[in-house]
Order: C-alpha cells, then sequence, then structure tokens
C-alpha cells in the first residue's frame, strides 16, 4: 500500500526563528578560487519586493548546498563556485522558493550568462522560449552574477513541477 | 498584504484535488502576487537530479531537540512531546534527515521582529527547534504547546495551534514544509491556510495523535505524528496548471 504524502503547507513570515538562525549562505567560502558573489531580488506580481521569502541553492555534482533569506528589500545573497556541468546539461543551480503567500514550494534553475555555448545546448533551456530562458540566467553585474525572481507577470521566472 | 479587494472567506471542501495544495486560494489573501500564475514546466526525466543535500550530526547540538531547556529558566506552556515517523511512501524510514521546527509562544507569539500581535514574548523561550531522525526515522521534539494568534487575513482571522516542520529526506524533490496541527482545535474551520489542502482526508494528515503512551506521567502529554515524504514528481495538480 502506498501512503499519501504529507501535504505542503506556507512556510509563513516567521520561518527566519527556525529555518535562518545563522549564516547558510556560503556554498563555498568566500576565500575560495572561482568564489564569486551571487545576488538577486524576490519580486511578486506587483513588482514588491517579497520580505518574508527564503531562497535554498542546491549544486547537485558539487553536493553543495545554502539558504538566504530575503531582507526588507527583498534580496538574497550567496557566495559561490559554479556547478559542473550535469551529464548533457549545463552549469545550474537548482532553487527552491519559499514564502508567506506560496502554499508550496517552487523550483526554479539559475544558469550563467558566460556559459552561452553549454546553455545552447542544454536541454531544459533548448524547450523553452527565449523570453522564458532568459528567466533561468544569471547575468554578471559589477563581478558579482545577479538573479532576480519574479513570482508571477510578463517576464515571470520559470518553475518547474516537481 | 497589500490585497486593495477584499476576497470572500470560502473554504470549498474537494477531495477530487488529492492530497495537493491548491497554488493560488483566494482565502489566503496573500497567494495572490506570489503564487505563479502560468503553468509550471515539466522537466524532462533525465535532467531530475534526484540527489539532495545532506546533513550530518555536526548541524545539531545537544539541546537543539528540547526547546523547554535552551534558556535560564522553563517557558511557560503547556509542556509536549512531539515524536514520529518521518517515511516514505512505502512506510520505510527515512533515516539521518534533518527536521527543523518553529513556533509561537504559549501566548501565540512568536519571537520575530514582524510579529506585533500584543502577547508577551517569553524571555525563556526561543521556538526553534532540530533534531536528525533514527534509524527507525524518528524524529522527538520536547517543547510547549503553542497558542493561537490572529494574522490579519480576514476579520477576526485567528490561526490554528501549529508547530512549521521543515524536511529534507534524502532526495531533492522530497522537500517538505509544511504545518503541524492539534486534534480538535476549534479554529480549523475557520482557518484558509489549513483549507488550503482542499480534501479533507489530506488534512487530517496535518492533525496530530494525542498519544497517553507518549505522555510522560506528571511531566508532558505526548503527541505523535508521522511525515511521508513523497516522491517528486508527483507534486502537481490540475490547479497548477490553471490561471
Amino acid at each position: 500500500m502506498t501512503l499519501p504524502r504529507t501535504p505542503s503547507q506556507t512556510v509563513g513570515p516567521y520561518y527566519a526563528i527556525g529555518l535562518t538562525r545563522g549564516p547558510q549562505n556560503e556554498l563555498a567560502p568566500r576565500s575560495a578560487p572561482g568564489a564569486v558573489q551571487l545576488i538577486g531580488q524576490l519580486l511578486d506580481g506587483a513588482g514588491t519586493p517579497i520580505a518574508d521569502g527564503m531562497i535554498e541553492l542546491w549544486d547537485a555534482p558539487g553536493g553543495r548546498w545554502g539558504r538566504s533569506g530575503t531582507d526588507s528589500d527583498g534580496r538574497f545573497s550567496f557566495s559561490v563556485v559554479k556547478p559542473d556541468a550535469p551529464a548533457g546539461g549545463a552549469p545550474h543551480f537548482d532553487v527552491f522558493v519559499f514564502a508567506r503567500g506560496l502554499l508550496r514550494h517552487q523550483l526554479t534553475r539559475i544558469y550563467f550568462d558566460d556559459e552561452a555555448e553549454a546553455n545552447s545546448r542544454d536541454p531544459v533551456l533548448a524547450s523553452l522560449g527565449e523570453a522564458d530562458r532568459e528567466t533561468l540566467v544569471a547575468v554578471q553585474e559589477n563581478g558579482a552574477m545577479r538573479f532576480d525572481i519574479r513570482m508571477q507577470g510578463d517576464r515571470a521566472t520559470v518553475f518547474f513541477a516537481h | 498584504m497589500a490585497d486593495a479587494d477584499e476576497s470572500p472567506i470560502v473554504l470549498p471542501d474537494d477531495p477530487s484535488f488529492g492530497p495537493e495544495v491548491q497554488v493560488d486560494y483566494p482565502g489566503y489573501r496573500s497567494t495572490r502576487w506570489r503564487a505563479p500564475k502560468r503553468p509550471l514546466v515539466t522537466l524532462p526525466e533525465e535532467q531530475h537530479d534526484l540527489r539532495g543535500p545532506v546533513f550530518g550530526p555536526e548541524e545539531v547540538a545537544e539541546l537543539d531537540h528540547d526547546l523547554t531547556r535552551q534558556h535560564e529558566g522553563e517557558p511557560l506552556g503547556e509542556r509536549i512531546v512531539v515524536t514520529g515517523r518521518v517515511v516514505d511512501e512505502d512506510a520505510r524510514p527515512i533515516r539521518n534527515t534533518l527536521v527543523e521546527i518553529w513556533q509561537a509562544n504559549a501566548g501565540g507569539r512568536y519571537r520575530h521582529v514582524v510579529d506585533q500581535h500584543p502577547a508577551p514574548l517569553d524571555p525563556n523561550f526561543s521556538g526553534a527547534g532540530r533534531c536528525l531522525t533514527d534509524d527507525d526515522g524518528r524524529y522527538r521534539f520536547v517543547t510547549i504547546k503553542p497558542g493561537s494568534y490572529p494574522w490579519g487575513n480576514h476579520e477576526n482571522a485567528w490561526r490554528p495551534m501549529h508547530i512549521h516542520f521543515s524536511v529534507f529526506g534524502h532526495e531533492f524533490t522530497r522537500r517538505l514544509v509544511t504545518q503541524m496541527y492539534f486534534p480538535g482545535d476549534p479554529l480549523f474551520e475557520f482557518d484558509p491556510i489549513f483549507h488550503s489542502v482542499r480534501d479533507p482526508k489530506s488534512r487530517e494528515l496535518l492533525i496530530a495523535r494525542f498519544d497517553l503512551e507518549t505522555t510522560q506521567p506528571e511531566w508532558a502529554l505526548g503527541y505523535q505524528w508521522d511525515i511521508v515524504l513523497g516522491r517528486g514528481g508527483s507534486g502537481t495538480t490540475p490547479m497548477e496548471n490553471q490561471t
């Protein structure tokens, strides 16, 4: 007999008490070779920053994981090294988005704009239209990588079933 | 939060939706600008790397599982033991996986800057715990029963008593964040978050069971609550593909 899965409920506005008590946003030390800051902003459908969101980042090939709450301006930040490319795909992070108002967490991916060649061969990116593809690619900005997440709207980030 | 127009509070039961939640739930106003409106994209099977983060004993300190012993004195409230097994859909234990909880104090107040509910903070209660499951998939926390609190979603809106749970499992796609409720809470029927799970049978999976065996004489009431981490890929519902 297969047991029914326990349903999801929203993380709510007070997750920081339990989930971000200490900094967990260094997937790689800032001093590590190739370490770079990955920054971004979490925005709702009205363009308003989501100040009570949480982002979890997972580098499956490297076994590196981290999470960051969002600040009053909806901003999150991580210290990362770019993941290795998985078999048959381009380097990326798997990303979970949690927030008050999300009844279940959402799954997206962060690819990188300096991997144009690998990105062009990635089957997930290739399955999307250009505008959607762009929502999944972090861009270089002042020595950091920037990746904004838009929950809704014309430039809404692509989210995956999971 | 900034929604100008009021949504009517409707709490429809609909068993046809199975255990999953409705993504955009009008009764819970915060979903309106946050829940994705477009269909979720299905990843090709071979692109679904199932591995997930692994957490070791170094993540957990000795008193992390006992929320009543993290300060000088004891917190106010009804002392409880909350325990259960984390299992997969075949009832196999999920061992050594990280379980994190957070909750309001006995007065219904969170130790969080945003929570301005005029109930007292308890200097002896932080409201956070974590532990790893044992070889049987079992977790165990000692805490106090959280209070209900108003939350402003609609007129006279109060949350049923609950403890927030975060569980990883060993596969990325089994990740679960949810809330555990207490049996017999009179606020269930008024709570849009509880009702965002539309199937009444599925909602019952969120309610712990009072257990006299777990109850420790002269010391603490016991509750049992098992958590089933489903395999990824079955997480979409018809509602997730509608606007």
